[in-house]
């Protein structure tokens, strides 16, 4: 199995107060963790990938631990969660989908037991690149309050070789959440959506 | 924590970034190099009209000297009296002026700066422009006890998609643990420092 080289760790934490309607008491917080690693399979077809996804585990375990840390230290806060990748120049978008099963588990470790799925997007890109990452209700997919996005990025990264890997946590619905839908208060909790 | 209320400035936002450096040309950096960022997003209340007399925004630069700087050496978890550079930046939305950062960035902002971090003989390095939704800062980075070490010329993007808006300024505080990850281009090394005029 091939190694997990980190060159870069980013912790970026927004906390919203408004958006020109009433300031929210306590603000809205998004927080992303965002890893940048080698691309073991850079630069050539390579078939079976797979096993990557079992190496990936305990980098996506420690970037969820970041994001609680970073909200407070107690996962109890958060409410939304996402998850994405940005594939360099020299690999595939295949190689970002390896994110999917390791940084879903990681954040359902962390928090105990969400229930939904996790939302995600992914892309290749260059140095700089944005992402904007999904988000949604950690235990109903349906929560129309708590539908978001963040933007990330970093500067230098990911270099043609490498790929980023972000985790996405928040602690609320949006700021001025007033579209009505499916509200948190009225989750089921029984099948990830509703 | 909802610091709008005892605030001067109408703070709709404030971010804080972290980044560390673990490896760099395949080179392991141990310990990591890391650096961190506070932003926030506050309303400009001389926006859309020329005005004379900019010291609402003197005082609440003084503020956000204060405010920024807990943030970032919070956000690096160390002490203020260990980290070694700093620097600062400034971005004004289209209906205010460049005159705007400059008000917040250089008469009072860096005392707090310096009483946070303990010390700080050297000129904060500063950059401002205006700009739109999404602008790129670039604060520029230098070690805080003595403006010459070479190692700690340095520089850290922050953004964010949706600031400025035209009647508001973002404003940065950068702070750091360390100097570049592979730094050798020689210099006055912090090692040197003489810490007399903040410049050596």
């Amino acid at each position: 199995m091939p190694e997990v080289v980190v060159r870069k760790m980013v912790t970026c934490v927004e906390e919203i107060f408004h958006e020109g309607g009433p300031i929210a008491a306590p603000p809205l917080r998004r927080a992303a963790a965002i890893a940048v690693i080698r691309n073991p399979y850079a630069g050539f077809y390579v078939e079976n990938i797979a096993g990557f996804m079992d190496d990936l585990k305990p980098l996506g375990l420690e970037m969820a631990r970041r994001l609680v840390a970073a909200l407070g230290g107690d996962a109890k806060v958060v409410e939304g969660y996402g998850k994405g990748a940005i594939v360099g120049a020299a690999g595939e978008l295949e190689h970002g989908a390896l994110w999917h099963a390791p940084g879903g588990y990681a954040m359902r470790e962390v928090l105990g037991g969400a229930k939904a799925i996790v939302a995600s997007t992914k892309k290749v890109g260059g140095p700089g690149t944005r992402l904007d990452v999904p988000i949604t209700h950690i235990n109903a997919s349906y929560v129309r309050s708590h539908f978001d996005a963040m933007e990330l990025g970093v500067n230098d990264a990911p270099r043609a070789s490498e790929i980023l890997l972000a985790l996405v946590m928040t602690t609320g619905p949006r700021v001025h959440a007033r579209v009505g839908g499916l509200k948190a208060s009225e989750i089921k909790g029984e099948d990830g959506l509703r | 924590m909802n610091p709008i209320a005892p605030t001067k400035a109408k703070i709709r936002k404030i971010a804080t970034f972290v980044e560390e450096t673990h490896q760099e040309m395949d080179r392991v950096i141990s310990p990591p190099a890391r650096r961190a960022a506070a932003v926030a997003v506050i309303e400009n209340p001389c926006a859309r009209k020329y005005v004379e007399d900019l010291s609402e925004l003197i005082a609440i630069g003084e503020e956000l000297g204060e405010l920024l700087t807990q943030r970032a050496v919070a956000a690096l978890g160390i002490p203020g009296a260990s980290c070694e550079s700093y620097g600062k930046a400034a971005a004004v939305g289209e209906d205010g002026e460049i005159e705007h950062a400059a008000a917040i960035l250089h008469p009072k902002l860096g005392t707090p700066v310096r009483r946070v971090l303990g010390k700080g003989a050297a000129l904060i390095p500063s950059s401002k422009k205006r700009g739109g939704m999404g602008v790129v800062l670039d604060i520029p980075l230098g070690h805080k006890d003595a403006a010459y070490v070479r190692s700690h010329f340095d520089g850290m993007e922050v953004r964010l998609n949706d600031a400025p808006c035209a009647n508001e300024i973002m404003v940065a505080i950068a702070v750091t643990d360390s100097g570049r990850p592979l730094a050798r281009v020689g210099g006055l090394t912090k090692d040197q420092i003489k810490g007399e005029d903040g410049l050596r």
